[in-house]
């Protein structure tokens, strides 16, 4: 029942905020108290959950039985990690959106509906339902790009949900072939799906749907170009959401259904994926030196490091898939911590151009600091959380092979080539006309900003907490799939 | 005693944080002095350990926490306590404490005064991890913690974007290494299932000599080591990271952080020993960078750059020992150098002092009288680096020399020209610095002053460690007894037999010994009849030809690196970005939609609302239909 309260909870807040009265002084607050709530309750949940994992309970109301598709939800360890990061990061990224500008209550609304719609992604077991919930996620999203976003909006924000629910239909295809062409009666359920087609003829065509739907999402190279111009056009909040959250959702998919279904394919043709992941590592990263705005600085980044994760990921070693899982929260805390970075820097500033900015750390000692500690977390430094997600993926790709881990090593040159560059630039030096008057973090915004290191520091220091939950996961989902190399 | 050792770097983490916090709070040289006792206490720990240490067991693992443990792969955060790790602690900590003090006077009234303490206790607490690590993995975390810290220093004055950009050279360039060292634990990990020291020396030493895979995991060790100290090609870093403040170039970049290359080596001789190809190429690579950073220092004239450069070729003398097979006479002058090094840019910093910020040594000369305590100290530095008896120098620079003459003969002779560079360019710098006529302007609101007692006190202890430093290590035929290798010598292997050519015997120890010396007091004689006898004579520079220029301009690698890296990468992200990622991918996908519309666009006048046409499609379709039947 506790997963039913869960998901209803930001849904409920949601229609709240349709339903009432635009008051911009107290939307925010009461997403927050929402955000909040649900983070209460996933912490329950955790608690119950580790307490006895395999005992946990399916939530499973009577809604409907209709050709095997039924509504349920539960955990499993890969679930639980992107559940505590969703509703982690919804409380900071609603926090952060404090004393900037004041939005309607929509915003909020579609916020809260977007949570929700994560939750389901993340804790359905139903293939179906998990199709559902993946366009519903669309939706407020691309409502928030949309009437919110800056210079080119429309267009941009079109073009990205075209391009993604053209991945989504082609998955709902190779959902529906899988089903259709599989003979005896079977639900929608995950378990039976992974019992389904071991034809690596079919095979081939169910990896490319899945692929493409996922890779569009991630995005991975070279499905990614809608990325950098929706992130720098949509509210910062909004890309919070894209790049924090939402992409987990194609490592997710990756995870769960292309892993699992298609063995026989990856073994031979998983390096044509790899190595486009591994491309994307260094075009990404090299791209991402000369940018001159931040958040498209920070676009690229990302879409380095996830290039890097979906490469461990798919080498379906032990510590691919593990560094994977770690690097996939390392990840969603590091960038959404840098777009917060971004947003108190705009309220200030006005302008994301790197060449407008300098010499802010004279001004503004804090926001150094923490603007320097997320991104030692975001260049992996040791004792930071990217710092055990880099290790074991790269440990992950040297067992695929040494030297395709020896090039997509080459990020950690590259990343602190960028990141450096960048802060540099934005706060040291002189200070510009736009940087002369900066002020210092508030306490709301430090407030903010302290959950974020804390995470960052902590993962880093005692990883064991996140990777002892994700280890079972690995090792259910390898059971299906994998090539374990064993050392 | 050992038990506590997790005390040691807990105090220095501890003062970066209070004073982190306090930033805006602690006054006056609050903060420095805070800074100064964690370090101090840290010490007197370390001193404490090493009189009660016993060394009856071989070396402690210290097991504080699991770190990492996934799968086969179990990381313990575990501190590893025996001699080799004693010595570099009292080395990180003794002169750390000194040069924290020499700070307070050095830095005051440095508006980032807190924050200078701050990042210098952080650094102290990541060097004490790396040296205290007993694994690969926990001694990555102090590597990339100090190279950090040493990032923060460099650029510690952030206002100036060229400070920046040598701070932000100096952090790649590691980086560069670290991939390397990254690489060679994933193969440790491949061949030995673990990364602890323990472990992999136990089971590497039943693998025979010369393996692939150890030649592979050395390289790749020695590449770490190759960014992370300085050694060709990776060393243009260090002489821009002078930029930063001096105390700071005599901690990090002299006396501790870039010497981590040589004691991870040392750490793991016993890898080492089983790779001769590697332990040639070292020889290879720190004998160069011996040869080219000491001819390079001889044109310098920042008093600053001149010893960075000389840091870089001693500390190719070093690793020319680490490749020789001699690590404890690495060890040995890691140690003395660490002594003098600190104390001639501590004099260095004094001397900047007293000229309110100069450091360019063609408007220096006559400080002599000026300055005469500094002047004593530099003096003492001059001479223990240089080699000349019974200073420390001396007696670690003859350790190596004797290695080296036991590798082989050309190797001798290369490593005691490498040595004898040290003293032309150290003892131009001091003629030159100190001697002569004043060519500094000197008004009376700012007259040159000597230093403040916390700054000259503290190089005096220096001075005293320059001069008798070089006694631990007494060797045999000089009637002491090596105590310094004896120290090391549980945790540092020997050499296998046969690997080197000849026992050298007594007669050419003494060679060894008076040969140089003879060439170094030549040397001198020279530095003093061309600087300070007939300076003017024959004006400034050593010459004008092609040779020189290129030296001087440190045969232009830097402009090398940049024509063949910087500018390719650079043209290649603008290429990327504008030629592939819009000119072909975003416009492939773009016209995907666009086909889609122009599809939409010619069908729709299929649907144009006559019927007449629909009955027409509607004929022709059932036409078909019929037809495709009756073929069936």
């Amino acid at each position: 029942m506790l997963m039913g309260y869960l998901i209803s909870v930001p849904l409920i807040f949601s229609l709240l905020l349709f339903a009432i009265k635009d008051r911009t002084s107290i939307n925010g607050k009461i997403a927050l108290v929402a955000s909040l709530l649900t983070l209460g309750l996933a912490l329950w949940i955790a608690r119950l959950y580790l307490s006895d994992p395999s005992g946990f309970p399916v939530f499973h109301p009577d809604f409907f039985h209709y050709l095997g598709i039924e509504f349920k939800l539960s955990l499993d360890g890969l679930s639980l990690l992107l559940l505590m990061l969703t509703t982690f990061l919804f409380p900071l990224i609603i926090y952060s959106g404090v004393g900037g500008e004041p939005r309607r209550n929509s915003f909020y609304a579609l916020m809260l509906l977007m949570e929700m719609a994560l939750i389901g992604v993340f804790t359905t077991t139903d293939i179906l339902l998990f199709y559902i919930f993946w366009e519903l996620a669309l939706i407020p999203i691309f409502f928030i790009a949309i009437l919110w976003g800056g210079d080119n909006a429309r267009a941009i924000t079109f073009k990205f949900f075209l391009y993604t629910l053209v991945g989504g239909l082609i998955m709902l295809a190779a959902i529906i072939a899988l089903y259709v062409h599989t003979g005896g009666s079977h639900s929608f359920a995950f378990a039976d799906f992974y019992r389904l087609m071991r034809d690596p003829r079919a095979q081939i065509w169910i990896l490319s749907a899945f692929f493409v739907a996922f890779a569009i999402k991630i995005p991975i190279f070279p499905f990614h170009t809608w990325q950098p111009d929706l992130y720098q056009t949509a509210p910062t909040q909004g890309t919070m959401l894209l790049a924090g959250i939402m992409l987990k959702m194609g490592i997710y998919g990756l995870f769960r259904f292309v892993l699992p279904l298609c063995p026989d394919t990856l073994d031979r043709w998983g390096f044509v994926l790899i190595a486009l992941s591994v491309t994307g590592i260094i075009y990404a990263s090299i791209i991402a030196i000369r940018q001159n705005h931040l958040k498209r600085l920070i676009a690229y980044s990302s879409l380095a490091h996830v290039g890097l994760i979906s490469a461990g990921l798919l080498t379906r070693t032990f510590y691919g898939m593990e560094g994977a899982m770690f690097q996939m929260i390392s990840h969603g805390i590091n960038i959404v911590g840098l777009f917060i970075c971004y947003e108190f820097l705009v309220r200030r500033t006005g302008t994301g151009e790197i060449s407008s900015l300098g010499g802010i750390a004279s001004n503004a000692p804090v926001f150094a600091t923490f603007f320097m500690i997320i991104l030692l977390g975001s260049i992996s430094l040791p004792l930071t959380n990217s710092f055990i997600g880099e290790f074991l993926l790269l440990m992950g790709l040297f067992q695929y092979n040494p030297i395709v881990a020896a090039i997509s090593g080459l990020s950690i040159i590259f990343g602190a080539v960028y990141m450096l560059r960048m802060f540099q630039r934005v706060m040291y030096g002189p200070t510009t006309e736009y940087t002369i008057h900066f002020k210092d973090l508030n306490t709301n915004e430090v407030i903010v900003l302290i959950p974020i290191v804390v995470a960052i520091i902590w993962l880093g220091l005692a990883p064991g907490s996140l990777i002892d939950i994700a280890t079972p996961a690995v090792r259910y989902i390898g059971s299906i799939t994998m090539q374990i190399i064993d050392y | 005693m050992a038990e506590y050792i997790w005390l040691v770097p807990l105090l220095p983490l501890i003062g970066f944080i209070f004073i982190g916090l306090n930033l805006k709070r602690l006054k006056g040289i609050n903060a420095g002095l805070i800074a100064s006792v964690t370090v101090a206490s840290a010490f007197l720990f370390s001193l404490l350990l090493f009189f009660t240490y016993d060394n009856q067991s071989g070396g402690r693992t210290i097991e504080l926490f699991k770190w990492i443990e996934v799968h086969r792969l179990s990381v313990q955060f575990s501190f590893l306590v025996d001699h080799l790790s004693i010595l570099m602690l009292l080395i990180v900590t003794g002169i750390g404490t000194s040069i924290h003090i020499y700070s307070i006077g050095y830095m005051k009234g440095d508006g980032g005064f807190n924050r200078f303490f701050s990042y210098m206790n952080l650094f102290v607490f990541f060097m004490l991890i790396l040296v205290l690590g007993a694994n690969y993995l926990i001694l990555f975390i102090g590597w990339e913690g100090v190279g950090l810290c040493s990032y923060l220093l460099i650029g510690f004055w952030f206002k100036n974007h060229a400070y920046n950009d040598a701070a932000k050279k100096a952090f790649i360039m590691n980086r560069i290494g670290d991939l390397g060292f990254l690489l060679a634990l994933f193969f440790l990990v491949r061949e030995f299932g673990s990364v602890s020291y323990f472990e992999v020396f136990g089971k590497a030493s039943q693998l025979p000599s010369g393996t692939t895979v150890l030649t592979l995991i050395t390289m790749l060790l020695f590449t770490g080591a190759i960014g992370k100290s300085a050694q060709i090609p990776l060393f243009t870093w260090l002489p821009d990271a002078m930029a930063g403040p001096t105390p700071v170039s005599a901690l990090i970049h002299a006396a501790t952080m870039v010497t981590a290359g040589i004691y991870m080596i040392a750490r793991s001789n016993l890898l080492f020993l089983l790779s001769p190809v590697t332990m040639a190429t070292i020889v290879a690579v720190g004998l160069a960078t011996a040869l080219v950073a000491g001819s390079i220092a001889i044109y310098q004239q920042d008093i600053k750059k001149v010893l960075a450069y000389s840091t870089v070729s001693q500390l190719g003398l070093m690793f020319v020992a680490l490749g020789t097979g001699t690590f404890a006479a690495a060890m040995f002058h890691l140690t003395t150098h660490a002594f003098f090094k600190a104390l001639l840019f501590l004099g260095a910093g004094s001397v900047i002092h007293a000229l309110h910020g100069e450091q360019d040594i063609r408007r220096m000369g006559g400080l002599k009288i000026k300055i005469p305590f500094t002047f004593l100290l530099f003096l003492i530095g001059t001479l223990a680096i240089s080699g000349i008896p019974p200073f420390a120098g001396f007696f670690s620079k003859d350790a190596i020399l004797l290695g080296a003459f036991q590798f082989g003969p050309v190797t001798g002779i290369l490593t005691t020209a490498a040595a004898l560079m040290t003293a032309i360019y150290m003892f131009r710098l001091l003629f030159k610095v100190f001697y002569g006529i004043p060519r500094f302007a000197e008004n009376a609101s700012h007259p040159v002053h000597e230093s403040p007692a916390s700054m000259t006190w503290t190089m005096s202890l220096l001075a005293i460690l320059s001069i008798v430093g070089g006694f631990f290590g007494l060797p045999h035929f000089l009637g002491g007894s090596d105590r310094f290798a004896a120290y090391l010598s549980p945790v540092l292997a020997t050499p296998i037999e046969g690997t080197r050519s000849e026992s050298i015997n007594l007669l050419s120890e003494w060679m060894l010994v008076i040969i140089p010396l003879i060439l170094v007091i030549g040397l001198v004689a020279y530095s003093w009849s061309r600087f300070v006898k007939r300076a003017n004579e024959r004006g400034d520079a050593l010459g004008n030809g092609w040779m020189v220029r290129w030296v001087s301009n440190k045969f232009y690698l830097d402009e090398l690196y940049e024509a063949m890296i910087q500018k390719p990468v650079m043209w290649l992200s603008t290429f990327l970005h504008e030629k592939i990622e819009i000119g072909i991918i975003d416009k492939l996908v773009n016209q995907t939609g666009t086909l889609v519309v122009w599809i939409g666009k010619n069908i729709r006048y299929i649907q144009a609302g006559n019927v007449g046409y629909y009955l027409f499609y509607m004929v022709i379709s059932i036409i078909i239909i019929l037809f495709f039947n009756l073929f069936k």
